[in-house]
């Protein structure tokens, strides 16, 4: 006869908090990613930590009379800011009159009049675009958009200019504002579309009274990222913008011209060692900060407008 | 008592329009959607011209001496130019990022989507990513001067001036950690609740839901937005030039062993930067053929991401 008596041993706390391995590998675990997610936060603290030094080094002993002067050579000691602002801006500017109506419209086709089939073939397309290197884009803007559009503008802009590099700045963005914008139009609910439709709005009007301002955040935000891509971007205007060494200042995009970005670029190249005036090194710091904190503006504020513009359906 | 008359003339879809529009055709909507469609096939006939150029300038230059033009090195002369160093530096660029950043990025990724609370700190972490993606390349470019060419020299290059490889593959990995941490993050947080669920159910810890459950599931959608930032950190020319990488003479270059990653490099990207620069007559087909062979590996990537992602997002649908 057994002995019932003998019940088991009652459990303990120890017994409920699971096997000691298993929860020092979750720890651990636990530790390693946590420490992966911070590294993040180390590469903000060493990109202001490399940019701050020799920006303010910059800042505080350059003389405020070069800074306005007709041009940006930095080896010769002119650091003209309004050259580089100005070239960032015509750029841009030049970028977004190319990418806003194509990649808008592309973005408009696909989300609202391509069937699916169609939408299948042609959304890959337009990402392959957005996989081309900008060195590529840089190269083609130099000698297939200059002389063939740019040229046609004006007969003696044939070669680099800003405006074939603001061309191929924005073919590189249009594939960006037109998945934004797609993102954007495709979120917004079908109901609304099929309301307008059923109150007899015809499709264009469906598409442009009632989609477009529903989805109006999200195409803001597109352009936003956009022109933040545009400034920032390098290669294409180191290129095929002419101002390698220096530019004069000019408000004519069929110019040569030079971008904050390039002008960095420019300088690093060629010589193994950044030369020149005392304080060239420097600029190119002070250069980048600025570049920084005006791209870190324009992508705050895209996604500001994102979250206060955006109805919750 | 009503009375039924003749059945309706069935309505087809042409008299329905009709009815609706009154016959009038809707010349603003044609022309709507027909502008809709020119953009479009813009932006993708773009694509065709360039990749014609490409094939049309540079096949000269493939079709007569690929393999020399794949293995030889860096010439004055565009006749008689490779890209061997090239290819080596971009070779050695691709190890940094998958070795660094990948694991890097999914690690933060995963503990942004499964173990972080909603606390402030994790919302500083996130909006910071946000911004990092939103940094220029270029000033990943001095971050790489300042930090791994001069900083860190002794580690990166004490012969070649901290100009290696080595400051490159790194600078290039914390360039594409944030694009990798936020598409990772997007594949996780795609992953059903119900998975983990059923796991803690089944007493498993929260790292083995993960291993387990969670990871293989987003796998595809984490190794396509790993593959594209590859392709993006296999592209960048702009840190290059802040690193030092060599644009005219460079002896050596070509070796694969891990002893030569701190000796002075160039990478294609960088290569057809400076041949871009140099008198187009004669260079034009040289630099075209140099873009040929950067193009087949960025966009083979690039593809294969994107092939990818079609064929899980069909089998999950």
């Amino acid at each position: 006869m057994t002995d019932l008596s003998a019940s088991p041993a009652p459990l303990s706390l120890g017994d409920l908090s699971g096997d000691p391995r298993r929860l020092r590998t979750e720890a651990v675990m636990r530790a390693l990613l946590f420490g992966a997610a911070l590294t993040s936060i180390l590469i903000s603290a060493l990109i202001v930590g490399s940019l701050a030094k020799e920006a303010w080094t910059f800042a505080s002993q350059v003389e405020w009379a070069t800074l306005w002067t007709d041009g940006w050579f930095p080896r010769r000691g002119l650091y003209d800011v309004k050259t580089i602002f100005v070239g960032s801006a015509l750029v841009a500017g030049v970028a977004m009159l190319t990418a806003v109506p194509l990649g808008l419209g592309a973005a408009i086709y696909l989300s609202e009049y391509a069937r699916p089939g169609v939408r299948k073939v042609l959304k890959p397309a337009l990402e392959i675009l957005a996989g081309i290197p900008s060195v590529v884009l840089g190269y083609f803007a130099l000698t297939w958009l200059a002389p063939e559009v740019v040229a046609r503008l004006r007969e003696d802009a044939s070669g680099a200019s800003l405006a074939a590099a603001g061309f191929g700045v924005g073919i590189l963005t249009i594939p960006l504002i037109a998945s934004v914008s797609e993102d954007a139009m495709r979120a917004v609910p079908h109901a609304l579309r099929e309301a307008s439709a059923g109150l007899g709005a015809r499709k264009i009007t469906t598409t442009l009274r009632v989609v477009l301002p529903a989805a109006v955040s999200g195409l803001v935000a597109a352009v936003i990222i956009a022109v933040s891509r545009a400034i920032g971007e390098t290669m294409v205007v180191f290129i095929a913008g002419g101002g390698t060494g220096g530019s004069l200042f000019t408000l004519d995009p069929l110019d040569k011209g030079t971008t904050m970005t390039a002008a960095i670029a420019s300088q690093a190249s060629g010589t193994d060692q950044v030369v020149g005036e005392a304080l060239t090194f420097q600029s190119l710091f002070f250069v980048a900060a600025v570049l920084f904190l005006i791209t870190l503006g324009l992508n705050m504020i895209a996604s500001r407008v994102v979250r206060s513009v955006r109805q919750a359906y | 008592m009503a009375t039924i008359t003749s059945p309706a003339p069935e309505a087809s879809r042409a008299s329905a329009e009709r009815a609706l529009t009154g016959g009038k055709l809707d010349l603003t909507g044609r022309a709507f959607t027909l502008a809709l469609q020119l953009s479009l096939l813009i932006s993708i006939l773009i694509l065709g011209v360039l990749v014609w150029d490409v094939v049309d300038t540079g096949s000269s230059v493939l079709a007569e001496r690929l393999g020399d033009f794949l293995t030889g090195t860096m010439k004055s002369q565009a006749d008689t130019s490779g890209l061997a160093q090239g290819i080596r530096g971009t070779f050695w660029i691709g190890v940094f990022t998958v070795v660094l950043a990948f694991p890097i990025g999914i690690s933060a990724a995963i503990y942004l989507e499964e173990y972080a609370t909603h606390g402030r700190l994790t919302r500083f972490i996130d909006l910071n990513i946000r911004n990092l993606a939103g940094v220029p390349s270029i000033v990943y470019g001095i971050v790489g001067l300042t930090i791994f060419v001069k900083a860190m020299q002794s580690l990166t290059g004490p012969e070649s001036n901290g100009q290696s490889v080595v400051s490159a593959g790194l600078t290039l990995a914390i360039l594409v950690l944030p694009i990798v941490i936020i598409t990772a993050a997007e594949a996780i947080r795609a992953v059903p609740q119900g998975l983990r669920e059923a796991g803690y159910g089944v007493g498993a810890t929260r790292w083995e839901v993960i291993r387990h459950h969670v990871l293989p599931y987003a796998a595809p959608g984490i190794l396509t937005g790993t593959v594209l930032a590859l392709a993006r950190a296999l592209g960048e020319a702009a840190p290059l030039i802040m690193v030092g990488a060599a644009s005219g003479f460079l002896t050596g270059g070509t070796s694969y062993e891990l002893g030569s990653l701190q000796d002075r490099f160039t990478a294609l990207p960088q290569i057809i930067a400076t041949w871009a620069g140099r008198p187009v007559g004669e260079w034009e087909s040289v630099t075209y053929a140099a873009i040929a062979v950067l193009l087949v590996i960025v966009l083979i990537a690039n593809a294969a991401a994107i092939l990818l992602r079609n064929r899980f997002e069909k089998r999950r649908a």
